[in-house]
C-alpha cells in the first residue's frame, strides 16, 4: 500500500505543475484547466488523509471541493465566451483594461 | 515471492504506474499548444487522480471525479474550446512575459512542498488504515441506521460501503453544507447563463448573416403569392 507521505509528494508535484501553468499560460482556457488541475491535486490530499485517520469527513470534503470546481469552470468559461465576444482575443496579457 | 507478496504489492505497483502518468499527462497539459490536446491530457489526468482515490479506498469519490470532471467540465472545456475559434487567434506566443518567473515559482512551491513531506511525518505505513475506514463506515451505518424497508436494495459487500457512508454523512452531518453547496450551484448557472447570454442590440441584429435574410426575402415573396 503506497504511503500518505507519496501521495502528498504526487499531489504536491501536481499543484506545482498547475501553478506553473497558471502563470506560464496565455491561453485564458489553458489557465482554467490548470486551476483545475491545481483544485484535483487538493483533492488527493484529503483523500489520503481521510484514508490515513480512518475518516469520512475528507471523502465528504472532496466531494464539495469537486461541486465549487464545477460551478467555477461554469463561470469561468461564460466570462471567457463574453470576453472572446467583445475583445475577440483570449489571451491574458491582452487584457489589462484595468491594468491602470 | 509468493502470491500473496505479489498482490500485497499490488497497490504499490499502481501508483507508482498510475502517478508517473498522471504527473507526465499534467506536465503535458502545460506544455501542449493546442487547446484541444490540453483538454485531452487534462482528462487523462483526472482518470489516473480516479484511480489513485480507488487505491485510498474512496470508491464514492472516485466515481464522483470521473462523472463531474471526466463526464462534465471536460464536455465545457471542449465545447468552449470549439466555441472559440483558436485558429483565428494570433499565437505569436505561447507564454507570458512572466514565465521564467512563473517556473521559479512553481518550483519554489514544489520544494516547499517536498521538505515538508520529506520530514518522516508520513512517511510510515499506517497499519489496516483501510481496515480502520471501513470500521468507521460499518459505524457509522450503525450509528444512524436506515430504514432497510425503504431500500431498494441493500449491498450486500459489507466490505465495501463506502458510499452508503459517504451518503449518510452528507445526508445527515453535513446537510447544511450540502443545501448551501446546492445554493451555490443555482448561484453559479444563473451567472452562467446570464453572463454568457448575447446581448442583441439593434447593431448585432444588422449583422445577421445574408443568406438568412435572403431566405426571409424569398419566404415573404412565396407568401405573398399565395395569399394572391
Amino acid at each position: 500500500m503506497p504511503s500518505t507521505a507519496q501521495y502528498l509528494m504526487l499531489s504536491g508535484t501536481l499543484f506545482a505543475v498547475g501553478l506553473i501553468g497558471v502563470i506560464v499560460r496565455r491561453n485564458m482556457i489553458t489557465v482554467l484547466m490548470c486551476i483545475e488541475l491545481m483544485l484535483n491535486a487538493v483533492n488527493i490530499n484529503l483523500v489520503a488523509f481521510s484514508h490515513r485517520l480512518a475518516d469520512l469527513q475528507g471523502q465528504v470534503f472532496a466531494v464539495f471541493v469537486i461541486t465549487v470546481a464545477a460551478g467555477e469552470a461554469a463561470v469561468g468559461l461564460a466570462i471567457i465566451i463574453q470576453l472572446y465576444r467583445m475583445r475577440s482575443t483570449v489571451n491574458v496579457d491582452e487584457v489589462k483594461t484595468l491594468h491602470g | 515471492m509468493s502470491m500473496d507478496e505479489i498482490s500485497a504489492q499490488m497497490p504499490l505497483l499502481v501508483f507508482l504506474v498510475i502517478g508517473t502518468l498522471a504527473v507526465a499527462s499534467s506536465i503535458l497539459v502545460v506544455a501542449m499548444r493546442n487547446p484541444v490536446h490540453s483538454a485531452l491530457f487534462l482528462l487523462l489526468t483526472f482518470l489516473c487522480v480516479a484511480v489513485l482515490f480507488v487505491i485510498k479506498s474512496a470508491e464514492f469519490v472516485a466515481a464522483v471525479q470521473v462523472l463531474v470532471y471526466a463526464g462534465g467540465i471536460m464536455v465545457l472545456f471542449l465545447f468552449v474550446v470549439m466555441l472559440i475559434n483558436y485558429r483565428h487567434l494570433p499565437e505569436d506566443r505561447v507564454l507570458s512575459k512572466v514565465w521564467l518567473g512563473g517556473i521559479g515559482v512553481g518550483l519554489a512551491v514544489f520544494v516547499l512542498f517536498f521538505s515538508l513531506v520529506r520530514n518522516g511525518a508520513y512517511a510510515d505505513q499506517a497499519p489496516d488504515a483501510a481496515k480502520k475506514l471501513s470500521t468507521v463506515s460499518e459505524s457509522y451505518l450503525t450509528q444512524h441506521p436506515s430504514d432497510p424497508s425503504k431500500l431498494v436494495r441493500r449491498t450486500r459487500d459489507r466490505e465495501n460501503r463506502n458510499a452508503e457512508a459517504v451518503g449518510m454523512a452528507l445526508y445527515r452531518d453535513y446537510l447544511v453544507p450540502f443545501e448551501v453547496v446546492s445554493l451555490f450551484l443555482l448561484v453559479a448557472m444563473i451567472g452562467a447563463i446570464v453572463i454568457g447570454k448575447r446581448e442583441l442590440s439593434s447593431e448585432e441584429e444588422e449583422s445577421t448573416p445574408q443568406f438568412i435574410l435572403e431566405r426571409a426575402e424569398v419566404e415573404k415573396e412565396v407568401k405573398e403569392s399565395m395569399s394572391a
